[in-house]
């Protein structure tokens, strides 16, 4: 049996609540908060949090060797994506890694190729979702991703979940569109989108219900995703299925993730099904794909944890603006930062991009970055390859950087010396300066540092530990 | 193996400094002329009795063509020397062992920055192809590195944030009032206490009066063997110690470092004082220029020079020890801090202090008391906490004491 092994969700710390936005802009007031990723976030980064939470317990065995990202917006064109995530998960180098990026529903397509891949395959969709000031995508976005990773289970890794059909229709029509480049997208009249959605997303389920002998009423969780708004409500209210089936969209505390939706309401779906359970997952976008699962009898191995809730302070809207290229900041009188060369960052890759770090043998000291001469022992080649990407540390000694140049000032520079070994110099993110303490904990993740020449700038930030924020 | 030194071998007979600060009118080139030929007229000699040149510059330049095309010097070696914030001292250092290896009679250092010409605030670092990790010291502040001792020296001898506060604004008030005394400073006007202890904080505690000056300036020194002196000058300088430590780059990957010291600037001390045969540093020398590039570098240096006990130098700041009228004058031409901070000349400014001061050359508002004591030291710092380079030098006014 080939199925979901693992899922999980990454939701970015900060949130933005809607009613910053009409107190900047004016305009009725809007409930509710949209998850915004950081400036030092992007699609690839996110896709990496999420997947690094689903490999966290899987055996090597189980590890991906097809891994498919899908995103509206890719980082790099021309060059792909996945190998960024691929690189940061220390992926087998035999593992493939592609994109499908450009609409919400290539999100469906790296889905359906991981669930039908031969071998073990990862889907990871993420989306960072924004539109111009004061408008509807603005409001109703918000940023996450997910990983799905499918593989043929075993007594470590069981079978969560089997896709038990997917059924699609395709149809050309303009409902939403972006130009390459553009920071916002378009969109007709939502009663026209409606107007074609609606039947065909009817029909699609109907579908992929039949392909499973199964009849609405067989259906126990109804996911129904989409960024055309008016047709997913009108969908999810017409299918026959009862409203309690319907997982919740999550619109009010993260917005719509675009492309990550369908698997962050998935993981959803995942966190309160019960064993023999079927999930139906619908997708609008660009026609309708629709994918009906059943969880097996070990559903309760493993479910996704539950997103961490957002940032205690929330963002101020200028800042969001900043954030998404919608708003210009003077730049401090600095020289520009420069892009890393493609030569050094190629050697370094297993330290720059999975935190690879090294230790010495003879000693066991572990040294960030990887060195040939241990610094404790003088030691030379004596080292071994030693992953610190899961590794958990504590703040030995921090400073607020006042001057350094950051899309959040005030940067927060801290020193952590690691449980287990290794001392790390570095930035903490999604943190508030004045709660900073000696003795703090703090764990990895994943970033963008910044991108200069088109090149994005990948490597590793500390960020404070924190517990799982209950349903979001 | 041993690091012998070259105590008394070398003399300094000439120095020049110019007037540090923002001068806009003036380029590394002019800086460069008038640091040259102050020289060679305070030695009363002139440039072809030079046999070798040493020039130290972080940016401003590279090659030894930096000194030789302004000054049309022809057929005659200059090395061009870096090394961070110790980029001076070192051209020094060069001169010095060129001198006292007998390879030439007559050398001189020179170190010059043009820092106000970037537009940028604040040092920036050389370009050098990378992998976009940062390093260590990457992308936080230089003032940020510096402000991480800090909290870490606070927490290990119990100083309140507020008291160590205190310290800092005390440094700065001090090297402010004798930078005020001294016409070639960058910053002539004293600054108050309570100014200082309001201005807007930078990195940690450290706020904008906590930080030291980018500037534009230049200086020279001539070194001549130590028996050769008296051709030049009633009043040379010997040269007792030449010291320097490349860190190991440590503290920022090895957790037993606790960021209340520089380990570096210890080591480079111990040996300077080795060669110079010091053994009480706080009782022998009569005064000291220090890398007060902030505040908390200052305070920090107090204990690593050996000034005083660990722990303690915040106590010896406050009862006014190393004022300009202290047991012990710290920086009594205003520092980095009031003086200024062109990289490649401050190691040489600090040498030009020892010189008027050893030698009874400044006006009596800004003299220091020597007690019979006959030794100063200068110490550079370049880097940071974890990991710096650091050189220290000792100089006298007497051979053989």
């Amino acid at each position: 049996m080939h199925g979901i092994v693992a899922c999980e969700a990454y939701i970015p710390y900060h949130r933005l609540e809607r009613a910053a936005i009409s107190t900047s802009l004016g305009g009725g007031v809007v409930s509710g908060a949209r998850s915004v990723a950081s400036y030092d976030e992007d699609a690839t980064s996110m896709a990496v949090e999420a997947a690094r939470s689903v490999l966290r317990t899987v055996p090597t065995a189980a590890r991906p060797r097809r891994l498919y990202l899908a995103t509206t917006v890719p980082p790099y064109l021309d060059k792909t994506n996945a190998t960024v995530a691929h690189s940061a998960l220390a992926l087998d180098s035999g593992a493939l890694a592609v994109d499908m990026c450009g609409g919400v529903r290539s999100g469906a397509g790296a889905f359906l190729a991981a669930a039908e891949a031969s071998e073990p395959a990862m889907a990871l969709l993420s989306d960072i979702r924004t539109g111009l000031p004061g408008s509807a995508d603005e409001r109703e976005g918000g940023d996450a991703a997910a990983a799905v990773l499918f593989g043929p289970g075993d007594s470590d890794t069981p079978v969560l979940a089997e896709v038990v059909s997917a059924a699609a229709e395709t149809e050309e029509f303009l409902d939403r569109w972006r130009a390459p480049g553009d920071l916002a997208s378009r969109v007709w009249e939502d009663r026209f989108a409606e107007h074609v959605y609606v039947p065909l997303a009817m029909d699609t389920l109907s579908a992929a219900l039949k392909k499973a002998d199964l009849t609405p009423g067989g259906v126990d969780h109804l996911v129904v995703c989409g960024l055309p708004r008016r047709s997913v409500r009108r969908v999810a209210a017409g299918t026959g299925i009862p409203a309690d089936r319907v997982v919740p969209d999550l619109a009010e505390v993260i917005g719509n993730p675009g492309t990550a939706q369908l698997g962050v309401l998935l993981a959803a779906a995942l966190r309160r099904a019960g064993p023999g359970d079927t999930i139906a997952l619908l997708l609008l976008a660009d026609g309708a794909t629709a994918f009906i699962l059943r969880t097996t009898a070990q559903i309760g191995r493993r479910r996704p944890a539950a997103p961490l809730a957002g940032g205690g302070a929330a963002l101020r809207y200028p800042t969001f603006l900043n954030w998404r290229g919608m708003l210009a900041r003077e730049p401090p009188r600095r020289p520009d930062p420069e892009p890393p060369a493609a030569p050094p960052a190629y050697r370094s890759r297993a330290y720059k991009h999975a935190f690879t770090a090294t230790r010495c043998t003879r000693c066991g000291r572990v040294s960030l970055p990887p060195a040939q001469v241990c610094f404790h022992c003088g030691a030379v080649d004596t080292m071994e390859s030693h992953p610190m990407a899961r590794a958990h540390g504590t703040v030995a000694t921090f400073t607020v950087d006042r001057l350094a140049f950051t899309p959040h000032p005030p940067m927060i520079a801290v020193v952590v010396d690691f449980d287990g070994g290794g001392r790390f110099r570095c930035e903490l993110t999604d943190a508030d300066a004045s709660q900073v303490a000696i003795g703090d904990p703090v764990e990895m993740t994943f970033r963008r540092l910044l991108t200069a020449d088109g090149v994005h700038n990948y490597f590793w930030k500390a960020r404070p530990v924190r517990r799982a924020g209950g349903e979001t | 193996m041993a690091s012998n030194g070259i105590r008394d071998r070398v003399a300094i007979v000439g120095m020049s400094c110019t007037a540090f600060g923002e001068r806009w009118d003036r380029s590394a080139d002019d800086l460069l002329v008038e640091a040259v030929h102050g020289a060679t007229e305070s030695a009363s000699t002139n440039l072809d009795d030079i046999d070798a040149f040493w020039l130290g510059t972080y940016l401003s330049g590279v090659s030894g063509m930096t000194l030789s095309r302004p000054l049309r010097i022809r057929d005659k070696p200059v090395t061009r020397v870096e090394n961070m914030c110790v980029t001076g001292s070192e051209s020094l250092r060069g001169a010095c062992y060129a001198v006292a290896s007998g390879a030439y009679d007559v050398a001189m250092a020179v170190g010059v920055e043009k820092l106000k010409d970037s537009g940028y605030s604040g040092l920036t670092r050389a370009s050098i192809p990378g992998d976009g990790t940062g390093g260590t010291l990457g992308t936080t502040t230089a003032p940020a590195n510096f402000s991480l001792l800090g909290p870490a020296y606070a927490a290990k001898y119990g100083v309140h944030p507020r008291e160590l506060k205190e310290v800092f604004t005390r440094i700065a008030w001090k090297n402010h009032a004798n930078g005020a005394r001294n016409p070639r400073a960058q910053f002539r006007t004293p600054v108050a206490a309570s100014t200082i202890a309001r201005s807007p904080l930078v990195a940690g505690q450290l706020g904008v009066f906590d930080c030291s000056g980018v500037s534009d300036g230049a200086a020279a020194a001539i070194v001549v063997r130590a028996e050769d002196a008296h051709r030049y000058t009633d009043r040379p300088l010997y040269v007792k110690a030449l010291s320097c430590v490349s860190g190991d780059a440590t503290g920022n990957v090895d957790p037993s470092y606790d960021f209340t010291t520089f380990p570096e600037v210890e080591a480079s001390a111990r040996e300077a004082y080795r060669q110079a045969g010091v053994r009480d540093p706080r009782a022998e020398i009569a005064m000291a220029e220090v890398h007060d590039c902030f505040t908390v570098t200052e305070l920090v240096l107090m204990e690593d020079l050996g000034f005083a006990e660990r722990g303690t130098a915040w106590k010896q700041v406050l009862a006014g020890t190393f004022d300009l009228t202290g047991e012990l004058p710290v920086n009594p031409d205003g520092g980095l801090k009031a003086f200024g901070h062109p990289v490649g000349a401050s190691g040489l400014r600090m040498l030009f202090e020892c010189w008027l001061q050893l030698r009874d050359d400044v006006p009596a508002d800004r003299r220091i008391a020597q007690h019979g004591r006959t030794l100063g030291l200068t110490h550079n710092l370049g880097g940071g906490p974890g990991e710096c380079v650091s050189f220290v030098s000792l100089v006298g006014t007497e051979p053989n004491d």
